[in-house]
């Protein structure tokens, strides 16, 4: 049985679709990226999964309970965490983890017992009288993981679970979501950032709602398989794109920090070739070089597609 | 119900810290008494009064002796011409002027007609509706003191006599009117915006969404959630009525039991009208503005605090029917002023428990698809 087995799942608003005919599963111990801009429809998938948002249609299993069926089975067996680490910043360390283990209906002993772990999981040992405003943000995230882990879910759910908190403290926090994934925990994991949606064992792209790419990163970047990219650092960026785009054999151009990404249309000729055109047009370039895709170069082609797909339709 | 204690606990914690939260709750209610207890007063002291006696005699000083001593009125000065008294008038040196023609002291010790005029400025007119009251009962009285006592006046003694007796308010001081519809108001704030805000702060911030996350039943959440509120919006509003007792001289003539039933009853049916509140609002701001629009305001204007329900147009006495202030004044005048029970007030109870419980489900309700 998959931890989390979505079929034909569709919410709508009135006559917005917010999600459209979803479908996807999610294996045991599986970390689980769900990526996609804002407005996508993630949120309001995450929010199906976890009991608090009836979907329309179709159906979503959660560690085998339909979420439809029994919204409160499923919010006893997952823990989530949102992007805002939601603690209650006046109460302490400690009463901060009594009040989510009162609310779960955990029993004093096992409580203490959960107490000890979430204070190690965070690395609060010592401080579990500080106020929760006082901690910063690493320490809060950590301990908002800890809060939603109190009851042992078998499935986590965490929305943006990285936002605004230091790289230390990122890396830091994806070694915990590892272990506890070696552990047996099912990790669903939103985010913003593709360098960790590298880090997932499995990723699903969502656009307007509808399920756009699914599969291990590295599967996920096999939609260039025949396309070359191409990296062009130049003084500026913006005139090789203007160049670039005049080019009948490059596909498209998107500006990647200070480097141009190109993508060459199948049976173009190499990187070689494209600076000498660039050169013959007067351009002046640093270095132009092809590189392995990157999650987001996948997601832009993803949306890009998507959206003249659409276009075609209409 | 493990789960509503932990809730309470967490909320206690919580308003213990948020000392501002804390202060506001207690103290800015028996504030506010003071402020309006002694701003919102219908008696009328100290009028500025101006004579003008044109008799000077030995009776027109008596009867301008009996307007000062009744304490209503203080002498601004005397004029001799009737151009001076409206020039003190326009000027608002005075609010009325007392004028004794000539020839009062002879035409009273004759036993006739002895016409006195006097001018009120009616620019604010439910002062010189008061003043004039005030006026005409001191005229009465020292007329009467004044006239001769002889066989002539005895027989013009009326066959039936009126001796009004006002009940519970002898003086017919209007603070002890007032204050109750005050404590009223008051506690209503209170009750209101301490469950309506606290819910929408944490749904700003961002717990509400967490706490949705787990699996806390909605019965639970409102119980744990009232408790804190409903033992500090208590504990405000008996602080606020024992200082309406030391400040206005409100009298307790009931039992205090019958008080704290009214009370709790009142209070749970604020409480969960805040509760419902903070389910329609996303923002603490808007929570503000939708408490004030409706029950702050119906609290003034529509339960008999102010305007007498009994005299506004039939539209309206029926949504008073809908504003629990309009009960608990009943019963909050019947027990400190008439030394009403619960035995006497079973009607108004009974409506403040039905308003409670009304609100209570609608709250869970409300609450409960919030969630869902």
């Amino acid at each position: 049985m998959p931890a989390i087995d979505v079929q034909h799942l569709t919410r709508r608003f009135g006559a917005f679709v917010a999600v459209d005919d979803l479908s996807f599963s999610v294996r045991r111990g599986e970390i689980f990226g769900f990526l996609g801009s804002n407005g996508a429809g993630k949120s309001t998938t995450i929010r199906m999964l976890c009991g608090l948002l009836r979907p329309t249609s179709g159906t979503a299993m959660v560690d085998g309970v339909d979420v439809a069926r029994d919204p409160e089975g499923v919010k006893r067996r997952i823990g989530y965490m949102s992007q805002r680490f939601s603690l209650y910043e006046l109460l302490t360390v400690d009463q901060n983890i009594s009040f989510f283990g009162g609310i779960y209906g955990l029993s004093p002993e096992r409580l203490a017992e959960r107490r000890r772990f979430a204070i190690e999981m965070a690395g609060l040992e010592g401080r579990e009288k500080t106020v929760a405003r006082q901690l910063a943000g690493g320490w809060r995230q950590r301990l908002a993981l800890g809060c939603a882990m109190l009851h042992e879910p078998s499935i986590l759910f965490l929305d943006e679970p990285t936002g605004g908190v230091d790289p230390l403290s990122r890396r830091r926090f994806w070694r915990l979501i590892d272990s506890l994934s070696q552990s047996g925990v099912t990790i669903l994991v939103t985010t913003h950032y593709l360098d960790e949606a590298e880090r997932c064992h499995r990723v699903a792209l969502i656009h307007a709602g509808r399920l756009a790419v699914i599969g291990t990163p590295g599967e996920v970047k096999r939609v260039f398989a025949d396309r070359l990219i191409v990296e062009v650092r130049a003084a500026s960026p913006v005139e090789v794109m203007r160049a670039l785009d005049t080019m009948p054999e490059v596909e498209k151009t998107s500006l990647f920090g200070t480097a141009v990404h190109a993508v060459l249309r199948p049976g173009a000729g190499g990187e070689t070739s494209l600076a000498e055109r660039l050169r013959l047009q007067g351009v002046e370039v640093d270095t132009v070089s092809a590189v392995l895709p990157s999650l987001e170069d996948v997601f832009l082609d993803v949306v890009d597609r998507a959206e003249r797909g659409r276009g075609t339709a209409a | 119900m493990t789960k509503a204690l932990a809730v309470c606990r967490k909320e206690l914690r919580q308003i213990s810290r948020d000392r501002r939260t804390l202060v506001i709750l207690l103290f800015v209610p028996a504030f506010f008494l003071l402020l309006y207890g002694f701003a919102l007063n219908f008696d009328i002291r100290h009028v500025k009064l101006i004579v003008e006696d044109r008799d000077g005699t030995q009776a027109s000083r008596a009867m301008v002796s009996a307007f000062i001593n009744s304490g209503y009125f203080d002498l601004a000065g005397a004029v001799y011409s009737p151009a001076d008294a409206e020039l003190a008038l326009d000027l608002d040196r005075a609010r009325a002027v007392l004028v004794i023609p000539e020839g009062f002291g002879r035409d009273l010790s004759s036993g006739r007609a002895a016409p006195v005029q006097v001018i009120i400025g009616g620019d604010n007119a439910n002062t010189a509706t008061t003043v004039m009251g005030y006026a005409a009962n001191i005229l009465r009285s020292a007329g009467a003191a004044l006239a001769p006592a002889g066989p002539s006046s005895s027989e013009v003694v009326p066959p039936v006599t009126v001796e009004p007796r006002i009940w519970y308010n002898p003086e017919l001081r209007s603070t002890l009117f007032l204050v109750p519809g005050l404590i009223a108001y008051i506690a209503m704030i209170t009750a209101v915006a301490s469950t309506a805000l606290s819910i929408v702060r944490e749904k700003e911030v961002g717990t509400m969404e967490q706490v949705r996350m787990a699996p806390i039943d909605t019965l639970s959440f409102i119980v744990g959630k009232t408790i804190p509120y409903f033992l500090i919006s208590l504990a405000s509003a008996v602080l606020i009525i024992l200082a309406s007792m030391v400040l206005f001289g409100l009298p307790m003539r009931g039992d205090w039991m019958s008080l704290l039933v009214a009370l709790s009853l009142f209070l749970i049916g604020a409480l969960a009208t805040g509760l419902l509140i903070s389910t329609a609002s996303d923002t603490q701001q808007v929570a503000f503005q939708i408490a004030l629009l409706i029950s702050l305001l119906p609290t003034l204007m529509l339960s008999g605090f102010i305007f007498p329900i009994a005299s506004m147009p039939r539209a309206l006495q029926l949504i008073t029917y809908v504003v629990p202030a309009r009960y608990f004044l009943v019963a909050l005048r019947g027990i400190v002023l008439k030394g009403s029970s619960v035995g006497h007030l079973i009607v108004p109870l009974a409506a403040l428990a039905a308003y409670a419980l009304t609100m209570l489900s609608l709250a869970s309700i409300r609450l409960a698809r919030e969630r869902a």
